[in-house]
């Protein structure tokens, strides 16, 4: 069927030419194939991920003991900026492109996705607003000599925005460098959406499409939908900054509000939009290193949907503390509560998966199961927020931070990791060294929670978020040291990752084309996929086309999988 | 259901499968992504009705376009029958009606561009004169520019076709590029309620 055993063609010696590094850039730059774009996309954002950690780490030294001044307060409203921007527009999104891009295709037997051009143009079009943000630190200053990268939050509310209250150029960076890469987020949605209905092989019915397509397609869904609004808003920002319009300006009867609305009409969804793909990875990894289906596949997906949908309708839990009607508040509460059920669904579902299951504790799912602990407490810090009056106390405070930390980092960062281990092998070639990878892992969660623990606990004493010091005599100096200590071992945990991958892709041991023992299709082709990924497309009968292959006497497809 | 495949019938299985295409696909979901982007303009026009602080206001200013409206919906039309032209390999009909076409959005385009010279050196209202100024231009731009956009290719179109270019084996990119257009033209029932009948 669909293994490939036989070597790929050798090229002919009359065109093999000499190792040169234009070339290599060329073959790079000009490439229009899904597994090169989807490697760009990863490479990219662990790139933008070590430099947002930077900040992230300044940010920490900072904190860690009160009346400090390492940098100073315009300084730190830059980092904590930068630092969110890049973390969810240069970090989260282009995971999601990343990953759906090298996967989507290689699961549903494709030999690329719809669209190869516009996935090209995506990329590039999303690296150069990355760029575009960070050129701000050279040229942002502007005529007017104010500020250089943008102050203004990651969520750069608007009256503040507006031009009076932000002089010079740097928001304006802000705005071009996210909306170029919204563009690019769109073209990659677009074409996952199409890839996923119009290119799966024969037999591939949307029934059993591996679970991680699904989710990777109704996370484009969301980005079709929720990204629009923010680009709207920023084009309407850009009228009020540079034609002096005035959607944003209160001096001519504008809403101070209206901004929160739309950036949040975006921004709830997007958050989304970054926890699916670690959704998408837990739903393979831990069947795999549990030797069992997921358990209820169907409601899975149904759980999915239901949150992308949920998702749409609860923005306004970011405005409790803003003044809203008490009908509105009510309503955002109780649609915020309701995202409780699907997601409850989700964390009962995989652990249903690994009960009973014969457990492989494998890098990978070490990962998982960090997940779905961290995941779990962030889902219960998130509900208590979305109580209203709870909010109240809280809002702004560090415990939001701690919050939106658990899911971002002890959910997303940790299922993203899953996945790299898990698909390394498929991706280089090569294993990864388990013993750094499980040492790693280690120091990750130590790491993770001695940094994030205790900003829980400085939320109820009542620190806010973004100062960018603090006097003593509060209580909040022993917690906070604590926290910045985290930030050590994280930091090793990141080292020990960037080492494991970097020299298992050269010095590791050949993998194999399917060391896990794999069910979905990317595991029937070799190790690193060919450019054409199956020499022959492949059809498939059920939702696990590789064990029907491994166990003929015993398909999923008899027993209507 | 599954089941039921049993090995014997796999290969009528490869040669049955069929899925829907990917341009067609691409094509609604740009109209969706774009209808999202829309929608927020047309929310903040809604929400500003009303609320500026200083005229003009839309009921001194504002006339229905009416003939510019009717030209655009009408493009609609033409830009079926030219389709079905080429479907017919009618090219002389095809050029036609795609000429019609492109002069009906030019005219709608022109129309656009009077009313604002109007507003602006008339009427004195600029995008920074007041939020219906402001919202106006904006929501009313914005669905000028996707005109621009369709005019260019269907400029495209009849230059190409003009120069002797088999346009007749491009008629899945005419249907949907004659599909932008009709969005182009659903988009502006939409603004010309909320603009010329709401907000006035």
């Amino acid at each position: 069927m669909a293994t490939i055993e036989q070597p790929l063609p050798v090229r002919p010696a009359t065109i093999r030419e000499e190792f040169s590094w234009s070339e290599v850039l060329y073959k790079w730059v000009a490439t229009v194939d899904h597994k090169r774009l989807g490697l760009m996309y990863v490479v990219s954002a662990l790139v933008f991920l070590v430099i947002a950690g930077i900040m992230a780490s300044i940010i920490r030294l900072q904190l860690a003991v009160p009346n400090n001044h390492v940098v100073g307060p315009d300084t730190y409203n830059r980092l904590f900026t930068m630092h969110g921007t890049t973390m969810v527009f240069f970090v989260g999104m282009p995971m999601v492109a990343g990953f759906s891009n090298y996967l989507v295709p290689l699961m549903i037997g494709a030999r690329d996705m719809a669209f190869p051009r516009l996935n090209a143009f995506g990329f590039w079009i999303f690296l150069f607003g990355g760029i575009l943000l960070y050129f701000s630190y050279i040229g942002g200053s502007g005529l007017t000599g104010a500020g250089s990268a943008p102050d203004v939050g990651w969520f750069a509310y608007a009256p503040l925005t507006e031009k009076p209250f932000s002089q010079g150029a740097s928001t304006d960076y802000w705005i071009l460098g996210i909306f170029t890469a919204g563009i690019g987020s769109i073209a990659s949605a677009v074409n996952v959406i199409a890839t996923a209905i119009s290119m799966r092989c024969p037999g591939m019915t949307l029934s059993r499409m591996p679970v991680f397509v699904w989710v990777m397609v109704i996370d484009s869904w969301l980005i079709l939908l929720a990204v629009p609004p923010l680009t709207a808003a920023q084009i309407m920002l850009a009228y009020d900054r540079y034609l002096g319009a005035n959607f944003f300006n209160t001096q001519a009867g504008g809403s101070a509000v209206l901004w929160q609305h739309f950036f949040w009409i975006f921004g709830h969804p997007e958050v989304y939009i970054l926890i699916f793909p670690a959704f998408a990875i837990l739903s393979e990894v831990i069947p795999v290193f549990s030797r069992k289906p997921l358990f209820g596949r169907p409601a899975m997906v149904a759980a999915v949907i239901a949150i992308g949908f949920i998702s749409l309708g609860v923005w306004a839990h970011h405005m409790f503390a803003v003044g809203l009607t008490a009908w509105s508040n009510t309503f955002f509460a109780a649609s915020t509560m309701m995202v409780g059920i699907p997601t409850g669904i989700k964390i009962f579902n995989w652990t249903a998966t690994m009960f009973g299951g014969k457990l492989r504790l494998d890098t990978p799912m070490l990962y998982c199961c960090g997940f779905l602990l961290q995941f779990l407490v962030a889902g219960l810090t998130g509900i208590m927020l979305a109580v209203s009056p709870f909010d109240w106390q809280l809002h702004d405070s560090y415990f939001v931070i701690a919050h939106f930390h658990f899911t971002l980092i002890g959910g997303l960062v940790f299922g993203l990791m899953a996945g790299m281990y898990y698909w390394f092998p498929k991706v280089s070639g090569r294993m990864y060294n388990e013993r750094l990878g499980k040492l790693s892992f280690w120091s990750f969660v130590i790491g993770f929670n001695t940094t994030f623990l205790p900003q829980h606990f400085l939320g109820f004493l009542g620190m806010p978020r973004r100062i960018y010091t603090y006097p003593t005599g509060r209580g909040w100096e022993g917690l906070n040291m604590l926290s910045s200590i985290g930030v050590i071992f994280q930091i090793a945990a990141v080292a020990m990752f960037a080492w494991n991958v970097v020299y298992s892709a050269i010095k590791g041991k050949r993998a194999g084309d399917d060391p896990w023992d794999g069910w979905t299709l990317e595991w029937a082709t070799s190790s690193p996929p060919p450019e054409y990924n199956f020499e022959k497309i492949p059809v498939v009968r059920s939702g696990r086309p590789l064990w029907d292959l491994k166990h003929p006497q015993d398909p999923d497809w008899k027993f209507g999988q | 259901m599954a089941a039921t495949v049993t090995p014997a019938n796999v290969e009528e299985l490869e040669r049955q499968w069929t899925l829907p295409d990917r341009g067609t696909i691409g094509i609604i979901l740009l109209m969706i992504t774009e209808t999202s982007l829309f929608t927020i303009f047309v929310v903040a026009y809604l929400v500003y009705i009303g609320r500026s602080l200083t005229g003009p206001y839309p009921k001194d200013v504002l006339e229905v376009p009416i003939v510019a409206s009717i030209c655009l919906l009408s493009s609609s039309a033409t830009i079926v029958i030219a389709e079905n032209a080429l479907k017919r390999n009618q090219l002389g009909r095809f050029k036609l009606w795609w000429l019609i076409t492109i002069l009906l959005g030019l005219e709608f385009l022109t129309a656009t561009g009077l009313e604002w010279y109007h507003l602006i050196y008339k009427e004195g209202l600029t995008i920074s004169t007041n939020l219906f100024g402001t919202t106006y231009y904006s929501l009313v731009g914005l669905h000028a520019s996707h005109v621009v956009v369709g005019l260019f290719f269907l400029l495209l179109v009849m230059l190409v076709t003009l120069m002797g270019f088999p346009i007749q084996h491009q008629e899945r990119r005419v249907k949907f590029l004659s599909w932008y257009w009709h969005f182009v033209d659903a988009i502006w029932i939409v603004v010309f309620t909320v603009v010329y009948i709401i907000g006035r």
